[in-house]
């Protein structure tokens, strides 16, 4: 039963998802084709895949961190530090050995890792609520960013650095790979450990929790970290992709793209049940519309109205309320026939 | 009675959730001027029915006839403009409002289309003289006990002009004066010429305050009576449908020479300023011991206090003879206690998980994040804790939240067995649920102890600690004031005396 649940969330996410991928067939019949080109795949999908492996990372994270009835309103601008961190450390590398990529992927990582930590500090043991915590961080990450590369864009002339987000890794771009790594990470340790039980425990009734003896604290820290951590890899990727640090535009917005990512997936912002491949789900949506915006044709300043429209529809299709005032009552009733004949009974 | 026009005639009610018919061809009619009791088990569709004529729920077959026309409540909002107000069994009201906010949130009164601030709190404290409370209206909610915000939920009920005063379990958390003031208030209400639906588990009381009653089983309805015409043992045997004398099979725990068995639990001069004055205390294997006090009295703080929900600032708590101060409940819960809390829908279930993630809980957490308990075996324990303490609907898959509250009490009891603790703490493990589940609390309680289970037991019915415990501590303006051994002549009365003191 779980399963079907399960199936039945995912249902419409997915429909959406083909019917973006459809519509840009009708416009453009090539769009699915993937072709090889030098040894590496090509193509819209792979385009897709490719550009939205940020939007796709830092969604995992604050899945995890919704789960817990929170918000990470600073994943955007850890990105922009991340990527500046990254990006400034390798600046004036005067080798194209590999030793200042290690070294910048570190940095990077760590002091995102730290600073997501700072905000499960504030948010687990200061008690301060999740949004004005993060919106702490929001601002202040963005103006260290800036800080970092004087607010201008530095370039990176050291090319081993192009390979986090430019590279190729067996005909497929390489952060494909860090994104299946990052979700295969977050779902073996929740769903294959009890942290999911305890996040989603812990993000429905924090109190009765703690009472389970459940350290609702450390599990708040901890997903903190962990969004934090996203933002990191999600930072280097971007700053990668362009070879600069940019500490004022990049990862602008992201955090409202990944909370509608999640909430397109099937997570709730009340806290409790969430849902990794929903939100995976979501960011293609998220993603590939942006791709299609560009790729028909449609003048770039209706993208943000055209976005907000496709995630109205997501949402209602997703409200079972919704659905049974549109189609009939019929659907709803069935399923409760199905249920029933399950034999499941009161008494 | 019956040959006024009765204010309300509901006929063949039918209820459905997936999977569950809640209420088949249910009816319930009522006159004005009268009390109704609603009586049945939990899981018997008294929620259900009281969720359907307010509106929450639609109803999939049967009529509603309201004043001789026949009505279709579509919404909560709808029920309240046709005359139907509820005072539910958990209070829902802000309690970070002020007292007149809540009466008058959604309707406030407004004058040249400004807030009309002086006159609602004139308002207000109107309505809550006629009920005899007399509190300052323009501070929170909060700042006043469970027993007043019931008052105010009432008064927030009466504001709407209500024909029908539906009073889902309004007792269960008022200790006896208040019990007696809000029974006045229903006569009063009656007097008036309200028709008042009233839910109870407390016998006693549906004795005292109404007219007629109907009984529901399993979503069924039962019959129609004149409360007086119908004796106790009647009325149960027509809610449980089983036989009394399982009721009584319970059987009366004396105390027994526990000079041998082994001290598990010692409390030194331990106390928490503000919450409850230091005592001693002391819980041997094997042992039930009964906490009697009102509430307020400090039975919770100390429960709370020995398993780590609080920490306190004084004295010193030995498990076993070992020095052990809990900060947290994991530690207590590592050292083999559990604890239900008396407020199960704040502290006790996590509504959004299913039945068995609830019961495994406790385990898990023991267990630590790393090591899983695996799905299978996971349902394994919920399908056992279903079938021992015959949880409703037995389906591991379920979300608790979809349970009457006598399940999910059930539900957290299957929590702490699991853990198989060496001490139990039981704060007010049958608040709210029927005589059935009661009987098996008890029952479960009894084994538990010969099973060399040592368990601290907290209830308002003097009745029951009576029954089940060896020794009972009497509670008094959060101090421990006497404890006395369970002997044969040991009476409610004396309890009583004592929690009252002052005599």
């Amino acid at each position: 039963m779980g399963k079907s649940i399960m199936r039945s969330r995912l249902f419409w996410p997915i429909m959406v998802l083909i019917l973006i991928l459809l519509i840009n067939l009708f416009f453009d019949s090539s769009f699915l084709s993937i072709e090889v080109r030098n040894g590496r795949l090509t193509g819209s999908i792979i385009d897709i895949l490719n550009r939205g492996a940020p939007l796709m990372l830092i969604s995992i994270g604050m899945t995890l961190v919704i789960a817990t009835k929170g918000i990470d309103l600073s994943v955007g601008s850890v990105i922009a530090m991340s990527g500046a961190i990254g990006a400034m450390s390798v600046a004036n590398a005067e080798t194209d050995g590999l030793g200042p990529l290690f070294t910048a992927i570190a940095l990077a990582l760590v002091i995102s890792t730290l600073v997501g930590g700072w905000n499960g500090l504030l948010v687990s043991r200061i008690g301060v609520q999740p949004i004005v915590a993060t919106l702490i961080l929001m601002v202040a990450g963005r103006g260290v960013a800036q800080l970092i590369t004087g607010g201008q864009i530095t370039t990176v002339y050291y090319d081993p650095y192009n390979f986090i987000g430019g590279g190729y890794l067996l005909a497929l771009p390489f952060s494909v790979f860090i994104v299946a790594f990052v979700l295969l990470l977050a779902v073996l340790i929740t769903r294959k450990t009890a942290l999911g039980l305890f996040i989603e425990s812990v993000g429905s009734n924090p109190d009765a929790s703690r009472l389970a003896g459940i350290n609702s604290k450390n599990i708040m820290l901890m997903v903190y970290l962990f969004s934090g951590f996203c933002a990191g890899v999600g930072g280097l990727i971007l700053s990668s992709n362009v070879m600069s640090a940019d500490g004022n535009n990049a990862g602008l917005w992201f955090e409202l793209d990944a909370i509608l990512a999640v909430v397109i997936g099937g997570t709730s912002l009340m806290g409790g049940r969430f849902y990794l491949m929903g939100t995976i789900i979501g960011a293609l949506i998220i993603q590939s519309l942006t791709t299609t915006i560009y790729s028909i044709g449609v003048p770039a300043e209706t993208n943000l109205v055209v976005k907000a429209v496709v995630v109205l529809i997501v949402c209602l299709l997703q409200s079972p309320e919704f659905r049974s005032k549109v189609f009939g009552t019929g659907k709803l009733k069935k399923t409760k026939e199905q249920k029933e004949s399950e034999g499941v009974t009161l008494s | 009675m019956p040959e006024r026009q009765p204010r309300l005639v509901m006929e063949n009610i039918v209820k459905e959730f997936p999977g569950v018919r809640a209420l088949s061809n249910v009816q319930l009619s009522l006159y004005p001027g009268e009390v109704h009791a609603l009586m049945g088990e939990n899981g018997a569709g008294k929620s259900t029915l009281i969720k359907v004529l307010t509106g929450v729920y639609s109803i999939d077959n049967g009529s509603v006839v309201l004043d001789g026309k026949t009505v279709h409540i579509k919404n909560p909002q709808d029920a309240q403009e046709k005359g139907i107000s509820t005072v539910y069994q958990e209070v829902n009201l802000c309690t970070n409002l002020s007292v007149t906010e809540n009466i008058f949130i959604g309707r406030e009164i407004k004058k040249h289309g400004r807030l009309a601030w002086k006159e609602m709190h004139k308002r207000a404290e109107a309505l809550l003289a006629s009920l005899q409370l007399k509190i300052d209206v323009t501070k929170l909610l909060s700042s006043y006990s469970v027993a007043i915000q019931q008052m105010v939920a009432i008064a927030r009920a009466l504001n709407v002009s209500a024909q029908i005063l539906i009073l889902d379990e309004p007792t269960s958390s008022l200790d006896r004066d208040e019990v007696k003031q809000l029974f006045s208030v229903i006569r009063k209400l009656k007097k008036d010429g309200l028709a008042i639906v009233f839910v109870s588990h407390f016998l006693d009381q549906i004795y005292e305050i109404t007219d007629r009653l109907t009984v529901l089983r399993n979503g069924e309805w039962i019959g129609e009576y004149m409360t007086e015409e119908l004796d106790r043992v009647d009325l149960v045997s027509k809610m449980i449908g089983k036989e009394l004398q399982e009721l009584e099979a319970v059987t009366k725990n004396v105390s027994h020479e526990s000079a041998e068995r082994e001290t598990f639990l010692t409390a030194d001069q331990v106390g928490l300023k503000g919450k409850i004055h230091p005592f001693n205390f002391d819980l041997k294997k094997g042992e039930i011991v009964g906490f009697a006090g009102l509430l307020g009295s400090g039975r919770t703080e100390i429960a709370r206090l020995l398993f780590g929900a609080d920490k306190a600032d004084q004295g010193t708590i030995k498990i076993k003879g070992e020095k052990l101060n809990f900060s947290s409940p994991r530690q207590a819960i590592v050292n083999n206690i559990g604890f239900c809390s008396e407020d199960r829908k704040a502290e006790g279930i996590i509504p959004e998980l299913t039945v068995r993630e609830n019961i495994i809980l406790a385990i898990q957490s023991v267990n630590g994040w790393f090591r899983y308990i695996s799905k299978t075996k996971q349902t394994k324990i919920a399908d056992e804790y279903i079938e021992l303490l015959n949880i409703s609907p037995a389906n591991p898959e379920q979300l608790i939240k979809n349970l009457s509250g006598g399940n999910q009490q059930k539900v957290m009891l299957a929590r702490w067995l699991v853990t198989d603790p060496e001490l139990l703490i039981l704060d007010e493990p049958t608040r709210g649920i029927d005589i059935g589940a009661k009987t098996e609390i008890m029952k479960l309680m009894t084994e538990l102890s010969q099973k060399n289970k040592a368990i601290l037991f907290i209830s308002s019915e003097l009745e029951e600690i009576l029954r089940t415990s060896h020794r009972i501590a009497v509670l008094r303006d959060r101090k421990k004031v006497s404890e006395y051994q369970n002997q044969k002549g040991l009476t409610q009365q004396e309890l009583m005396k004592e929690m009252a003191g002052g005599m």
